[in-house]
């Protein structure tokens, strides 16, 4: 801790879980689907649902979508933005059942037929928590460069990743393994300690049984900038 | 961060330190950066107030329609000498709704140490800055002592509404302001510690019951207890007077008496204000998207 975490941050208000955590959910699904959206379905849980109008987490987490920093002036107009952008959005109600109560599902799509289906949870202080991706269990904070894999339930998968990791000198901070059922589909985790090189992750997504790769960097993608 | 007062009161003792260079010195060593950057980074916190403060528009009403325009009011009786309370704490107040509304009307501001309590030091600081003249370079230190016991708040305590009630928002807002004031008043690091706790003392227990569970009722007008309360448990401190439980046990009962809070008083919009007929039917009217 340091004392920014104290005064800070600069962000547009009410709440820094209700609003600046729906930005940083908005941020981290836009990386994960890895296209810009075209079209997202929201879901609002629990207190999201039932206050998320009055902290402008609609808005906020449109504006995440689009890109938009926690401190961008423009998240209470980011529905307008969006129809500049040409992104379409939905918003509506849903119980997620036994999961935090500021969750919130996401289904977005891309240009070209990419998919992501996201749960994600604001946490308290601004701070985030993916929790299920494509239907699987996941667990991480986006604050690392994190690889999501889904597979085949067969052995050596977890092999072939983690020898191209340390072929690429890239150490791994926490790995999570979860599978749908025996032989079914599965998901492997990675949040590492350094960036994952674009062609490491063609070439894993080529491999037989590897379904999908999905890669959150932590690199700035050029968003809409703020005029 | 520090964990206790008596750490600094002890380095200071030792180096000759001030308690903010001792906070700062901290950061350097825990983010691996200069004396100088530390310094800037605090003065470009201390400039975005300055620009939300200069940013609030009366014409703006909340989400809820709840808040927005009370800071306009308060500024127009400061303008026609009516405010009691005289000019420089008309100002202070005025600025404390001011900045509450703009977080509550989603505009820009900087949580400290929580958005809900993001008026108290603003208020404070800019008011002090504008009506007594203190150059902007000492506002910054100020912000060092200021961020130096929110981290000990932090670690005895909270400085979350969900965790520890109102207390750990405005009330750690408040203490951190009024060991502020007390540095830039010429106090050393007991007077600084004695003016948190002092301020702290009168807020221990304040429950956070946000009508609908908006950052809006009681919230943006408790900005205004806290930054008054950070300028008298200043001026107590200054004038000699400590307060006769030491600071570092004053936190630990904080800590204690926020886990004492029931759940409905802690940010779930369940009790107090929220469980009001009134509030129940702006809760009830706010439903959904």
């Amino acid at each position: 801790m340091n004392s920014f975490d104290i005064i800070g941050p600069v962000m547009v208000g009410p709440s820094s879980s209700h609003t600046a955590g729906a930005v940083k959910i908005g941020n981290i699904s836009r990386k994960l689907l890895g296209v810009p959206v075209r079209k997202a379905d929201i879901f609002f849980h629990g207190s999201f649902l039932a206050t998320g109008k009055g902290h402008g987490t609609d808005r906020a987490l449109v504006a995440g979508l689009l890109g938009f920093s926690v401190d961008d002036s423009r998240i209470p107009d980011a529905f307008r933005y969006a129809g500049e952008a040409g992104m379409e959005f939905h918003l509506s109600g849903i119980d997620l059942g036994d999961v935090h109560p500021n969750s919130v599902k996401l289904l977005l799509s891309g240009d070209r037929g990419e998919k992501i289906e996201i749960v994600a949870a604001s946490v308290g202080g601004g701070a985030i928590r993916v929790t299920q991706i494509d239907g699987l269990p996941a667990n991480f904070s986006g604050d690392y460069p994190t690889l999501v894999v889904n597979n085949l339930d067969q052995p050596g998968h977890v092999t072939e990743i983690t020898s191209m990791l340390s072929h690429k000198s890239i150490n791994i901070a926490t790995m999570q393994l979860y599978r749908s059922s025996k032989g079914g589909h599965a998901v492997i985790v990675l949040e590492c300690d350094q960036e994952v090189p674009d062609a490491a992750i063609r070439w894993l997504s080529h491999l037989e049984g590897i379904l999908k790769v999905t890669y959150l960097g932590l690199a700035e993608e050029p968003a809409l900038a703020e005029g | 961060m520090y964990q206790s007062f008596q750490e600094i009161m002890d380095i200071e003792k030792e180096t000759g330190k001030k308690f903010w260079e001792i906070v700062r010195d901290n950061d350097c060593r825990e983010m691996e950066i200069t004396a100088e950057e530390a310094f800037h980074r605090m003065q470009a916190m201390y400039e975005a107030m300055r620009d939300a403060d200069n940013s609030y528009d009366p014409s703006l009403s909340s989400a809820s329609g709840l808040v927005g325009g009370d800071g306009e009011k308060l500024a127009a009786a400061r303008r026609q000498g009516s405010l009691l309370c005289g000019p420089f704490l008309g100002l202070v107040m005025e600025k404390a709704v001011k900045m509450g509304e703009s977080n509550a009307c989603m505009r820009r501001i900087v949580a400290a140490p929580t958005a809900g309590s993001c008026g108290v030091l603003p208020a404070v600081f800019l008011s002090l800055e504008e009506q007594k003249g203190y150059p902007e370079e000492e506002m910054v230190k100020a912000l060092y002592v200021s961020a130096g016991i929110g981290g000990i708040i932090a670690h005895r305590a909270s400085v979350s509404g969900a965790a520890g009630g109102c207390q750990a928002e405005i009330g750690a807002a408040s203490a951190m302001a009024a060991g502020s004031v007390a540095f830039l008043l010429g106090g050393d690091a007991e007077a600084i510690a004695h003016a948190a706790a002092l301020a702290m003392k009168n807020l221990l227990g304040l429950a956070c019951d946000p009508v609908a569970g908006l950052v809006e009722v009681p919230c943006v007008k408790r900005n205004v207890i806290g930054a008054v309360n950070a300028l008298t448990s200043a001026d107590l401190a200054n004038a000699g007077i400590r307060s006769r439980i030491p600071p570092d046990e004053v936190f630990d009962a904080m800590r204690t008496v926020g886990k004492m809070l029931p759940e409905d008083l802690r940010e779930t919009g369940k009790g107090g204000l929220a469980a009001t007929p009134t509030g129940i039917a702006f809760r009830e009217s706010l439903k959904g998207f």
